[in-house]
This record gives structure tokens, C-alpha cells and sequence, in this order.
């Protein structure tokens, strides 16, 4: 069977190289979509010509996926998954293994980044409402991206085997514990042991470089190919596409390539000026990207006196030790609350008659399963509650450029108390701290749970009907 | 006016962890007077790391050749260093028997290869750590070891550097204190030993300073290495900052 038949592909500025090179790419158009993928997503994808400081995270966050993917196969080349040789092999790396201590730290240090810069680049989809339909779906996997980049910290941060991995992990396994019937069984299931052991250890790398790896760089394909099919938002929240020229390119609309990629470039020299000058010269961060009781290899007979995970996953580290038996009248308070909120305000039938159905399920469960159980849960519906914020937000529009006050007010607060938690997070408890990161926890749902209501009744700004700066 | 917000925000972040100051109590560590570009400080150190620690404990890690770093070579390593026939190769072992260790002390003694990072903490780094803990043992005649340690109450270990720094004991001082004088225990030498108390804290900096080597032997490399990256770094922002606008200039 003949190639298909395309156009030859003609390449300008490559001097005597123009006519080999146009060839070869040639006779690879004809036999893989080369052309019309470059066109798709790169020559002829238009992006809103305003993106601010904001939007170069998305592209920093391939960067670091990519550090991290490159710098992990060379670490797995020298690391020994066995609770027998792991910390030691680490300390070989860092000492024996030439050039071993910059992967390594090139990765621990590109384990935080990559939470900074995803939380950065959520809190623009947050600000500028890049969830709004039509991207639900891009925000949907966007968030099983950061489910599972959660999943591949918490198993990657068992592998030096110090005491903070090991404690850390079995501290979040125990969790399981907490579930009622299946909790003991699940949790030993999980370990593959009655601790934290050898067995855990290797499965957990096992996860940690194969599985969450894969799914990751699933998750983010379909992330991009969803954008690229209904594309880039931007910071005025408008719809770039309903106002196209006569060649069908949308008039605020500029070439991903090769205005982005040269753009995005600058962002990139900024990034590895401010990643290198911690690598080199801070790798532990103050205790907060390393942490110095790693440097103590695990002991299972030993307990730290003050275990934290690492800072990235304090907010809900808080919100786990906030829930006690005090503080679940205050939950039951507001599941009835909320109940009553929904049923006196909410229009149609379907929303009541849940709220009137499913509150009563909760409170009664709340009765029967323990204070611990719920502060798990609790954990895992805050870091999952992002899903739902395609269905929350009722505003009329989608930037917070033009939403009212309340809007703007909710979203100061919640930036405001998601580090508030972080930090308690990563202290020793105390009453203060407690209390604190109890009521954190009610204003942090509270700005999920409340949104259909204020995003409603606010005054908007008017939408210009083309992007501003 | 989202500018208005920010700048609420943050004195909104500064006053939170305000509230909760005060919460930790932490002993007072001295700054250890370290240096580690001293490399004579570091050849002491190592000296009295192989004579006095590496009996008990162990720097599994390291290998005693890596010691290049701080100005040694091969044949003055295996002379000065290397006890019991090793090679220069060789990692830092010890041949005590981890079983008799924990019965002798109650604990196995922990390897020293990163034992300075580890002991960092809010009250100050591991160096600052591990030089107040040397400093602070003193006669205890409730301890099986006879010794115990205001930075490491009820400590397992002996007092390994005894012969150089004497024998302190606890005893009612006065202090000054908040404005006013207080009295508070504290150890007080009793008995001199080989070292006067400057020279003592000398050696044991030199000590200190050698650990926190060990504890990252390519630390001084990266350092180096790190600012050349940086530099170049810098050299390309304006280059890749030119493109852009280059790129860019006809968009508006």
C-alpha cells in the first residue's frame, strides 16, 4: 500500500538543510500524523494573548513531572528497596555514586516543587474559574492528577527509611485502622505485614516507581488533550472563541508556538534560578523538604516524639487532628445546619429531598462510628472536595475579576486559612493550635459549601467583551 | 483591589502562627564556633572522632579515603586513622558487638555518619546540638554509667571525653536572669583534666565541625558548583528575556 498522499512539508531557515530535512519530515508525515499534531497543539493552538504570572505553572509543572521521571530512574539504578539496605543506599548515593548527591537532591528538592507549583497553578483555575464549563473535565482530571501525585509523595516518602518515612507511614496505614469491620484487615492488608515492614517497603516502591508514574502521565495527556479541545481559559474569564476572524483564528487568540513556548521558556529560567538556589544551597529547606529526623534510620521500637508530614500535606493534617469528640457536636451542628439551609432555600425538588434523606444517614452515623474515623474522613472529602467546584460555583461569571465582594472575601479567607492549616499542621499539638485548626476546618468547608449561596447572591462586574490586560 | 486583598492576606498570615509562640520548650543550645573551610580543624576533628568515638559507635557510611577531602592522603589516613589493619577503603565500622553494646549501655550506640543533620531542630542546628551535649556531662551517681547529660537527661552514653575535660558535677548558681538574679543547677567543674575549659571547647569545636563534614562530605562542592549554576543562570535570564520580548513585539 502507497503512503498517504499530504502536502510535501516545506521547511524555511535551515539554510542548505532545508531540502533534506523538509524531505525526511516528509516521508514522516506521510506515515504518523506529524504535521497535523504540531498544527494541533502547537503551531496553530490559540491561547489568550493576556495569561499573567499565574499561568506559567502549568508549564512548570510538565518541567518538574519530567525531573522528577528523569532523576527517579537514576536514583532506582543505585537505591535498594529492602528495609535491610534502603537508608544505607541513600547515604551511598549521596556519598559514593558520583554526581548521586545532585539526583538525589535534584529529586527531593523537585518533590516539593512540584506541590508549590500545582498548588499555584490550582489556585489560578480557583481565581480565574478554569473549572467553568465547558472545562469541567479538565478540572477533573486535573484533580486525579493531584490525588495521585498525593499518592506518589506518601509512597515515595517511605523509601530513605528513616524515621519520618517509616512513622509517616504508619501513622496514615493506622488511619485505615479507624474504619469500622474492615479497619484491621484493611490496614495489615495494606502493609503487607502487621508493621511497617519489608513487605510495605517494597510495594511501596513498587508503586511509587511504576504504577502512580503511569497513571500520572495518563492523567496528564487526557488533561491536555481535554484543553486543547476547548481551549485555554484566561484571566477575564472570557470565551476567546466566540469572536474569530475571517480565517476562523480568534481574534485575542495568539500561537501557542512559538509565542507561549518562547514565554514559557522565561518562566522556566526563573523557576531553575529559585529551585537551584534551594538545591544548592538549601536542600533541607529548614527541616521542611528534608526532614532532619529522616537522618535517623527507622526503628520500629522508636517513637519520634513529634511526628509531621511533610509540609505539602499538613492542611489536611490538621484537619485530621481537629475532628474530637468535642468538636463533632459541632459537625452535627452543622450537617443540621446545612440540612435546613438546603431546604428552605434551595429551588427544586431534587436537592431537598437529598438533604432531607442523607443528613439523617449522616447524623446517625455519627452516633454509631467514632470521632478518628471522622477526622479520616473528613481528611479525604477536603482534599476531594475540588471535584464538586464545576457544580458550586453559581456565579454568573467566571473570573474573580468581575465576581462581587463575597466572592473576593471567601477566597482571601480560604488562601488564608488553607496556610493557616498548613502550619498547624506541622506543629505538636497544642489547646491554641486545636482550636484554631477546628474552626479552619468549618471556614474551609464553609467556602466549598456555601458557594451556590454567595456566588449567587452577589453583584457582579460587567464582562468586557474582549480580554483586558 | 485584589492588591488591597493581598496585602491583607498577608498581615492576615503574619499575625496567625503568632498565636501560638511559646508553645515549645526548648533547651538552650550554644553556637557551635565551627568552621568548615578550617581544614586543620577538621584534621583535629577527625583525630579525635577515630580515638574517642569510633570504639563505640560507628560511621557505617563513610569511607575513611573520602578524608582526601579535608587535605589528607592515602598513606596519612591509613598511618594516623585507620586502626586495626583496614583498608583505606574501608567504611568507617567498629568491631564492638551490637548485642554487648545494648546490654553494656541500654541501647545499641547509634552510627554517627549523619548524626549532625539529625540532631537539627528549631532550638539550632546539629552542630549546635552536638557541641552543648559534649560539653554538658557531669557526675551522676544515680546512672549505671556514673555520668548524665543536661542536654540529653539520663543519657546511656559515658562521658567518653572525661580524660580531656575532667569531671563537672551540678551545682546551685547564681544566674542573671530576666532583670533579675535566680539561682539554677548547672555543671560546674570539679576535677581538671588534660585540657583547660577554652581548649576543651576548642577540641570539642574541632570535633563538631569534623561530624558536620562527614555528615555531607560533598557539601563544599555543591556550594561551589551551585553558585557557578546560578551564574549561568542569570547569564541566560537576559538572553532568554530578550527572545521574548523579541517574539512578542508584534503582539499587542
Amino acid at each position: 500500500m502507497a503512503a498517504t498522499k499530504k502536502e510535501p512539508v516545506v521547511i524555511e531557515g535551515a539554510g542548505p538543510f532545508n531540502a533534506p530535512i523538509g524531505g525526511l519530515l516528509t516521508w514522516v508525515d506521510q506515515r504518523f500524523p506529524l504535521m497535523s499534531q504540531w498544527k494541533d497543539h502547537m503551531s496553530e493552538y490559540y491561547a489568550p494573548k493576556n495569561f499573567n504570572f499565574w499561568y506559567y505553572f502549568g508549564s512548570l509543572a510538565m518541567v518538574v513531572l519530567v525531573l522528577q521521571i528523569v532523576t527517579g530512574i537514576f536514583l532506582v539504578m543505585h537505591y535498594k528497596p529492602s528495609a535491610a539496605d534502603a537508608f544505607a543506599s541513600v547515604e551511598y548515593i549521596m556519598r559514593d555514586v558520583p554526581g548521586g548527591w545532585l539526583i538525589r537532591y535534584l529529586h527531593s528538592t523537585g518533590a516539593s516543587a512540584f506541590f508549590i507549583v500545582i498548588y499555584l497553578h490550582m489556585f489560578r483555575g480557583l481565581m480565574y474559574g478554569s473549572y467553568r464549563a465547558p472545562r469541567e473535565l479538565i478540572w477533573i482530571f486535573g484533580m486525579m492528577i493531584y490525588l495521585a501525585l498525593m499518592a506518589e509523595a506518601f509512597f515515595g516518602y517511605l523509601l530513605p527509611w528513616g524515621q519520618m518515612s517509616f512513622w509517616g507511614a504508619q501513622v496514615i496505614i493506622n488511619l485505615f485502622d479507624a474504619l469500622p469491620i474492615i479497619g484491621p484487615d484493611l490496614s495489615t492488608w495494606i502493609r503487607g505485614d502487621f508493621v511497617v515492614s519489608d513487605a510495605t517497603l517494597n510495594r511501596f516502591f513498587a508503586f511509587h516507581v511504576i504504577a502512580i508514574p503511569l497513571a500520572i502521565l495518563g492523567l496528564v495527556a487526557a488533561h491536555i488533550l481535554a484543553l486543547h479541545e476547548v481551549g485555554s481559559n484566561n484571566p477575564d474569564g472570557i470565551e476567546i472563541k466566540q469572536n474569530k476572524n475571517a480565517q476562523g483564528i480568534p481574534v485575542d487568540g495568539i500561537a501557542f508556538f512559538p509565542y507561549y513556548v518562547v514565554k514559557d521558556a522565561l518562566g522556566v529560567v526563573v523557576f531553575a534560578i529559585v529551585f537551584c538556589a534551594i538545591l544548592f544551597f538549601a536542600p533541607e529547606m529548614g527541616g521542611y523538604f528534608l526532614e532532619y529526623n529522616n537522618f535517623i534510620p527507622a526503628d520500629s521500637l522508636k517513637t519520634p516524639p513529634h511526628i509531621a508530614p511533610v509540609w505539602y500535606f499538613t492542611p489536611y493534617y490538621s484537619i485530621l487532628r481537629a475532628v474530637n469528640e468535642n468538636f463533632m457536636w459541632v459537625l452535627r451542628a452543622g450537617v443540621v445546619g446545612y440540612a435546613m439551609l438546603i431546604l428552605f432555600t434551595a429551588r427544586g425538588c431534587l436537592p431537598k429531598l437529598l438533604a432531607a434523606m442523607v443528613a439523617p444517614v449522616i447524623l446517625i452515623a455519627m452516633g454509631v462510628i467514632e470521632a478518628k474515623v471522622w477526622g479520616v474522613v473528613l481528611m479525604g472529602v477536603a482534599s476531594m472536595i475540588f471535584f464538586l467546584m464545576p457544580w458550586l460555583d453559581k456565579s454568573p461569571v467566571k473570573s474573580i475579576r468581575y465576581k462581587g465582594k463575597l466572592s473576593r472575601w471567601a477566597m482571601t479567607i480560604f488562601v488564608v486559612i488553607f496556610l493557616t492549616l498548613g502550619y498547624y499542621g506541622t506543629q505538636s499539638v497544642t489547646d491554641m493550635g486545636t482550636l484554631i485548626s477546628q474552626v479552619g476546618t468549618l471556614i474551609y468547608f464553609a467556602f466549598f459549601l456555601l458557594m451556590p449561596w454567595y456566588t449567587q447572591m452577589e453583584q457582579t462586574l460587567p464582562v468586557p467583551d474582549r480580554l483586558t490586560t | 483591589m485584589i492588591k488591597t486583598h493581598l496585602r491583607k492576606l498577608l498581615v492576615a498570615m503574619l499575625l496567625f502562627p503568632a498565636l501560638s509562640f511559646g508553645a515549645g520548650d526548648h533547651v538552650h543550645l550554644d553556637h557551635a564556633p565551627i568552621n568548615a573551610g578550617d581544614t586543620a580543624s577538621l584534621q583535629r576533628g577527625a583525630a579525635l572522632f577515630v580515638n574517642y568515638c569510633l570504639n563505640c559507635h560507628s560511621a557505617n557510611y563513610m569511607r575513611y579515603n573520602r578524608l582526601k577531602d579535608i587535605g589528607l592522603n592515602d598513606k596519612e589516613i591509613l598511618d594516623n586513622l585507620v586502626f586495626s589493619g583496614g583498608k583505606v577503603g574501608d567504611l568507617m565500622k567498629n568491631a564492638m558487638d551490637a548485642g554487648e553494646a545494648k546490654v553494656w549501655f541500654g541501647a545499641q550506640p547509634p552510627d554517627l555518619t549523619v548524626i549532625a543533620r539529625s540532631r537539627a531542630s528549631e532550638a539550632g542546628s546539629g552542630a549546635d546540638w552536638l557541641y552543648t551535649y559534649l560539653r554538658t556531662f557531669y557526675r551522676d551517681a544515680s546512672r549505671p554509667t556514673g555520668w548524665n547529660n543536661t542536654t540529653f537527661p539520663n543519657v546511656g552514653m559515658p562521658h567518653a571525653l572525661w580524660e580531656l575535660q575532667g569531671e563537672q558535677e551540678m551545682k546551685a548558681q547564681q544566674v542573671q536572669g530576666d532583670g533579675h538574679k535566680k539561682t539554677v543547677d548547672s555543671p560546674v567543674l570539679v576535677k581538671p583534666g588534660k585540657l583547660s575549659g577554652l581548649e576543651y571547647d576548642r577540641a570539642v569545636a574541632d570535633l563538631v565541625n569534623y561530624m558536620v563534614y562527614m555528615g555531607e562530605p560533598g557539601a563544599k562542592s555543591r556550594k561551589s558548583i551551585g553558585l557557578f549554576v546560578l551564574i549561568f543562570l542569570c547569564l541566560l535570564f537576559p538572553l532568554v528575556y530578550a527572545l521574548k520580548k523579541n517574539f512578542w513585539k508584534d503582539v499587542h
